[in-house]
């Protein structure tokens, strides 16, 4: 019995035939479409077919979602894929990425033949694109002064951010001609002014309008230049080789407008929240001042000298006021013996003794005091001293008695 | 400082931003923040005196490289 290969075996030895080409890998083949169904996963399925032939086709949803254009039966279309097998139903198809309608096949040749190559110099590289300035100061604009576009474009500047400048660079944006003017127009902005970001625009128009900005010359002054480029060409399903190369892709003139300016609205209610922000902090800030000056204040009142020096006060007061009623008792005390001394002084006076009937001896003939009979004898002259006068006498006689011994003073 | 009413409104804006930042950073005495705060005023209404004010200005580029009214 001779070797016999599975079924399964041999298919993938037809599939690994296949992959191996690289005619078939990457393919770009054309053909009506027929039996179009997009199904609900959205994958397509259709059959392309031309008078001898039929080749079975199928597009990924991934892919599906990108096409702007979408086939229908009868449609002349060329399709991008490579040429695969489905095992399980033994038929070999292209698993399709990209349609395009037959008419335009040139162009789009062009267009992915210069796109792969500016893509394999790194033209489309993220990395290279710059930022779009968020406050552009001025504004340049390579466009058609003449063109709806640029009236759009004005009209959405005004609205969102009047401070702008706008510097147009004119040039025409169609025709033959219009690729090396439109890079005069850019290369200008660059030598001559300082606009922040230069705005490459165009309206909506048909594949062919819009070709100028899938030229090579215009792709690379939108990447040579200096100031950061944003492109709005044509509706939002064009992309344009300018697309790919420039800083950012805007879907249309107005709207590459919106891109390169803030909303002054928006601004406006910014510097507002930013004015809250500052006042809200400088009441909070002056707030938590005032609460700790409040408490530092109560602190302080506690370790403040000023209560010590109120005890203080109080302490001298009291024993100014003690040393005061001190003084003063000890005056009234020595007034009162003076008073007493005075009263013994005055009962020790010999004048009011007199006035009680008591009188006072002299011996005339020598003044001597006569305070004992002894030194009189009879005929001695006295003067008697009474308190209101004065008597001469006699001593007529004498008689000492023992009761006399006491003498007046 | 630069005089306010020479700033652009981005360098205004971005100021006031600053001094924002700065003031929420923390360890500022009470004297430099009333400076500051007052500053922050000042900016946020030339900020909005420039966004009232704005006209749009459209010019353009010559040929030869002259910028001039369009």
């Amino acid at each position: 019995m001779p070797d016999a290969y599975s079924i399964s075996e041999l298919t993938t030895f037809i599939r690994e035939m296949f992959e191996v080409s690289e005619h078939l890998q990457d393919v770009w083949v054309q053909g009506e479409v027929s039996n179009m169904k997009r199904a609900s996963s959205g994958h397509w399925y259709f059959t392309l077919k031309d008078s001898g032939a039929q080749l079975k086709s199928v597009m990924w949803r991934s892919s599906a979602d990108k096409q702007t254009f979408k086939p229908d039966d009868g449609d002349a279309i060329i399709a991008h894929g490579y040429i695969g097998v489905y095992d399980s139903q033994g038929v070999y198809q292209l698993y399709a990425d990209t349609v395009r309608p037959a008419g335009t096949g040139d162009l789009y040749a062009q267009f992915e033949l210069l796109k792969a190559k500016l893509e394999a110099e790194g033209l489309f590289d993220p990395a290279r694109k710059r930022p779009i300035p968020p406050f552009p100061r001025q504004i340049g604009v390579v466009t058609s002064p003449e063109a709806a576009a640029f009236q759009d474009i004005q009209n959405v500047l005004r609205r969102r951010f009047p401070l702008a400048e706008v510097i147009l660079s004119p040039t025409m944006v169609q025709g033959n001609d219009a690729p090396p003017k439109i890079v005069a127009a850019i290369e200008r902005l660059n030598a001559h002014t300082q606009v922040d970001v230069i705005m490459v625009c165009r309206g909506g128009g048909s594949i062919e309008d819009l070709w100028a900005f899938n030229d090579e010359r215009v792709a690379r002054a939108i990447a040579a230049s200096r100031i950061p480029v944003i492109t709005g060409v044509g509706h939002e399903t064009d992309f344009t080789i300018s697309d790919f190369v420039s800083d950012l892709r805007a879907p249309t003139p107005s709207a590459a407008a919106e891109l390169v300016t803030p909303d002054s609205a928006e601004l406006h209610a910014s510097v507002r929240d930013l004015t809250d922000t500052l006042n809200i902090f400088m009441d909070d800030k002056l707030a938590t001042f005032r609460v700790n000056l409040a408490a530092y204040r109560r602190t302080l009142g506690h370790v403040s000298p000023a209560s010590s020096i109120r005890n203080f006060r109080q302490r001298i007061d009291d024993r100014s006021t003690r040393l005061t009623a001190l003084q003063t008792a000890t005056i009234e005390r020595w007034r009162e013996r003076l008073t007493a001394r005075y009263a013994a002084l005055a009962a020790a006076n010999p004048r009011s003794i007199l006035k009680r009937g008591y009188a006072i001896v002299i011996r005339s003939e020598d003044g001597g005091r006569v305070a004992t009979a002894k030194r009189v004898k009879p005929g001695t002259g006295l003067t008697i001293q009474l308190h209101d006068g004065e008597l001469k006498a006699r001593v007529e006689d004498k008689d000492t008695h023992e009761r006399y011994k006491r003498t007046l003073f | 400082m630069n005089a306010i009413n020479e700033l652009s409104f981005e360098a205004a804006y971005a100021e006031l931003e600053a001094v924002i930042t700065k003031l929420e950073s923390g360890d500022i005495p009470l004297e430099e923040s009333v400076t500051l705060y007052e500053r922050g005023r000042q900016l946020s209404e030339h900020c909005q005196g420039l966004l009232d004010k704005a006209e749009l200005r459209v010019n353009q580029l010559t040929g030869d490289g002259r910028i001039e009214p369009l």
